[in-house]
Order: structure tokens, then C-alpha cells, then sequence
């Protein structure tokens, strides 16, 4: 309770002394390009997989003659919106972006860094931490969309080539009825868990305490407790959203 | 100035300060000196703001830093200039970056003013060849040197130094001292140095506390020094056997 106490009294430092707002605009373009740009290979190459081996395993678990093969396409839509492009691309983040924050902050702390800011009279945590959310809360959606589109054109390529099904019946699985809302569910999660993942990352970075060791340790923690809160948040959200 | 008065902190049941009170007078190098882990750092974090003192009160010419408002307490840290242990230069940042970083942050120069500003602070370290380079491709002694033209750059009125020489050779130190000492008289501001390095306090040491066990135990000058009757002192400026050898013989 008391970490979730200091966790929440960081959030709302980060909107006390916070400073001009064109030094935030270049901060957040900064992260922007560290958190989506420098992320897309792996999104590219997970999403494009995830898709695939749904496929793959579609096909695979479709034994009865009476259920056509276009399911597979209906299958792979669903399961890439709701839960596979938002819920594992988050945790595939999780480790990456994650990391990378906690790791940042907490060697920033440990080589003075931050003190260096507070000294100067810079809200070091507004500063820090305001534009790696922001960041995140902009380029998670996207590479969420991303995603989606690449698992589904995973298991498109998937189920071709290996002669599951043909590409007019796989257009047509993922056309049969489409619901629009479960695109904005993936967003509205992609953001939430962006949220959690910046937030809690920051939270263990920022408040690393010891040395390198203690750098490591961070990080690690940093990114386990995200992928609690993702998982937490995914239930929830599906519970009180579908 | 800067006035320090009865000053007390407590980590988990342990007395880091007791009672500790001071002032630092403008236009000299103070120093704080004493063995590991008597609370010299502490009290340099606490002067500083980035440890919240349990009672006492510090004042930075007559304003109350401890009972300050955001605003004030924002004020009087932007008068603040800092050489951290490490140094603590930005490492995504070169030379030129670091330095111009409280002028982008704290001021409203305009580019080619900070440029100038910025030139002249590094050439006064005599690092003005190094600009572009990055923290990490020079050397320790170079990365406190940048460390000094980024606390001076904004025209601070309170310089502190925490362990300017460590990890340095002992060239490196003396010019690292003479270049505060230097700065302080030249620009005329309250230095404030935490060393348990000798050479510094005999070569810059103006006006100097000695602490021991989280308390002041001593305060004089560099000349003063050497005369004192105070044990603890007396074994801490005479560890070194050659040292005291020849005071022996003295």
C-alpha cells in the first residue's frame, strides 16, 4: 500500500512546477521516435507470427466437415483485435519500452542525474517521466493498429501457402460479422495498458535506490509488474467493457 | 550567505546531523571535512534541499529555504550551482548540451546569447575544444571541469562541490581546487565544498567545519588548522604516518 501510495503521489507531481510546454513537445518527439519508430521491427516480426501460428492452429483444430474453413479468418480477426495485437504487443513492450524506462530513470538516479535536475530547481519527475507517458499514450495505439494489421495478414499468408484455405475464403472469414466497437476496445486497451506500462516502469526507475545491481533489479521488477497490471487491466476491461 | 542553524536528521533511529549550525560567507571557499560517513554529504544534501532537515532552518542571505513556498524555494535552487561526486553531466547530452541546459531550462536567451555564454563558461575551464564531444569520450578530471561550467553557466550565487577531487590524480585535484577557488573569488560567490581531501582544505580551505559523528566538532581556517587540540581532528588530518612524522619533528 505504501508503493502504491508513492506511485500515486508521483502521478501527481508530474503535474505540479511543470515546465514550458515546447520543451515537453520536443521531449515527447524524442520518445515518440525511442518508443514507435525504434519498436517496429519487433512489432513487425511478433504481430506477423502471432497471426500466422493462429492460423496455423485454427486449421489444425477445425476437424468437422460442417464448419467451412473462412472461420479461420473470423478466428484470427477476433482473437487479433481483442486480445493478441493490444494484450501480448503490450507485454511484448512491457519488456522492451518498459526496460528501457526503468532502466533510464533508475541509472539517471544512481549517477546523480536527477538531483543534478532538482538542484536546478526542474521538476525532475515532470520532466522525465511526463513525456515517456505521453510518448507511449501516442504510439502504442498506432503500433496496436499496426499490429493488427500484420497479424491478420500473417494468418492470411499462413493459411494460403500452406493450402488451409484459399485467399477468397480467408477475405471472407475475416469480413463475416465484423463489429466495429471491438476496434475501439483494442484502442481504448492499447491505451490503458500504455498507461500502466510508462507509469509503473517510471515509478521503479525513478526510485532505484544502490547501484548498476539495483539498475537491473528495476528493470526486471519494472517490467513484471506491468505485465500484472496488463493482465489485471485486460480482465477488467473486458469484464466491464464487452 | 548561507546560514545553517541547528540542524538535526535521523535515518531509521541513526543521528546523521546533531545540531549542526554554520554560516558561509560570500566571495570565499567554505569547506566541510571529516572521515566517511560523518554526515558531510548529508548536510551539503540537505543545504541543497534534496534531504528535508527533521528541525532546524537554513537561510540563503536571510531567506528561509526550509519554510519556503514552492515558488521561493524554485527561486532560491535556480541561484544554485552544483559540482555532483560523479559529476552528473547528461550522457545523451555532448559538452556544449550540458552546459547550455539550465540557460535553455531556467532562462530566456536568445540562442546566439547562450552560445556566447556557453563558449565563455567552457573556455574559463579551458575545455573549449571539447564541446561536441560526449561525457563518455573524455576524462574524469574533464567531465568535473564541465561539471563546474555547468553550475556557473546560469550565474549562480551559491556554489557546492561535493568531493570535487575523487577518483582524480593529485594534478588534476590541485587544478580542479584552484579552478573553484578561482571561480569563487572572481565572480564573487558562497562556495561551498565537501572534500576529506587534505591537499583541498590546505590549499583552498578559507573557512573550514570539521564534522565528526553527524556533528560540527571544529570550524576555523586553513591556517588554524594544523594547531588544533581537537582529537578527532587531530586524528583525522594525521593518518598518514609520513605526515605525522613530520609534525613530530616539527
Amino acid at each position: 500500500m505504501k508503493n502504491f501510495g508513492k506511485y500515486l503521489l508521483l502521478l501527481v507531481a508530474l503535474f505540479t512546477r511543470r515546465e514550458k510546454f515546447k520543451v515537453y513537445i520536443r521531449l515527447i518527439v524524442e520518445e515518440c521516435i525511442l518508443v514507435g519508430y525504434h519498436s517496429i521491427f519487433i512489432v513487425v516480426i511478433v504481430s506477423t507470427f502471432i497471426g500466422a501460428v493462429t492460423a496455423v492452429q485454427t486449421g489444425y483444430n477445425l476437424v468437422s466437415d460442417f464448419i467451412p474453413v473462412s472461420v479461420i479468418g473470423t478466428i484470427v480477426r477476433d482473437m487479433t483485435i481483442l486480445e493478441l495485437a493490444p494484450t501480448i504487443l503490450s507485454i511484448v513492450l512491457a519488456g522492451k519500452v518498459g526496460s528501457n524506462i526503468a532502466g533510464h530513470l533508475g541509472t539517471m538516479r544512481i549517477t546523480e542525474q536527477i538531483d543534478a535536475l532538482e538542484v536546478m530547481g526542474i521538476n525532475s519527475a515532470s520532466f522525465l517521466i511526463l513525456p515517456k507517458i505521453s510518448a507511449c499514450l501516442i504510439m502504442f495505439p498506432m503500433l496496436v493498429i499496426i499490429s493488427g494489421f500484420l497479424s491478420i495478414y500473417g494468418g492470411f499468408l499462413a493459411g494460403t501457402l500452406t493450402g488451409a484455405l484459399t485467399e477468397e475464403e480467408y477475405i471472407m472469414g475475416i469480413r463475416l460479422d465484423f463489429q466495429s466497437f471491438n476496434i475501439w476496445f483494442a484502442l481504448i486497451k492499447s491505451i490503458v495498458f500504455a498507461f500502466l506500462i510508462s507509469s509503473i516502469s517510471a515509478y521503479q526507475g525513478y526510485f532505484t535506490k544502490g547501484g548498476a545491481l539495483e539498475v537491473g533489479q528495476s528493470s526486471t521488477t519494472a517490467v513484471t509488474n506491468s505485465c500484472i497490471a496488463i493482465l489485471f487491466a485486460d480482465f477488467l476491461l473486458a469484464k466491464l467493457l464487452l | 550567505m548561507i546560514e545553517f542553524n541547528n540542524l538535526n536528521k535521523t535515518f531509521e533511529n541513526k543521528n546523521v546531523l546533531i545540531d549542526v549550525s554554520g554560516k558561509f560567507t560570500k566571495g570565499k571557499c567554505n569547506l566541510i571535512i571529516g572521515a566517511s560517513g560523518t554526515g558531510k554529504s548529508v548536510l551539503l544534501k540537505t543545504l541543497v534541499g534534496l534531504i528535508q532537515p527533521d528541525t532546524g532552518n537554513i537561510l540563503y542571505d536571510g531567506r528561509d529555504f526550509t519554510k519556503a513556498d514552492t515558488v521561493l524555494k524554485q527561486d532560491i535552487r535556480r541561484e544554485i550551482g552544483m559540482l555532483f561526486q560523479g559529476s552528473a553531466l547528461f550522457d545523451s547530452k555532448t559538452v556544449e548540451e550540458n552546459v547550455m541546459f539550465p540557460l535553455d531550462m531556467l532562462t530566456q536567451m536568445s540562442k546566439s546569447e547562450k552560445q556566447d555564454r556557453v563558449n565563455y563558461c567552457l573556455q574559463r575551464v579551458g575545455l573549449e575544444n571539447a564541446s561536441k564531444l560526449m561525457p563518455s569520450q573524455i576524462s574524469g578530471g574533464m567531465q568535473k571541469r564541465v561539471g563546474i561550467a555547468r553550475a556557473i553557466v546560469n550565474n549562480s550565487k551559491y556554489l557546492y562541490c561535493d568531493e570535487p577531487n575523487s577518483g582524480l590524480d593529485p594534478q588534476t585535484s590541485i587544478r580542479i581546487d584552484n579552478l573553484i577557488n578561482d571561480i569563487t573569488h572572481e565572480y564573487n560567490i558562497t562556495t561551498v565544498v565537501v572534500t576529506h581531501d587534505m591537499n583541498s582544505v590546505l590549499e583552498i580551505g578559507e573557512y573550514v567545519i570539521f564534522m565528526f559523528k553527524g556533528e560540527k566538532v571544529w570550524e576555523g581556517s586553513k591556517k588554524d588548522i594544523l594547531d588544533t587540540k581537537v582529537k578527532s581532528l587531530q586524528d583525522f588530518l594525521f593518518a598518514n604516518k609520513l605526515i605525522r612524522e613530520m609534525k613530530d619533528h616539527q
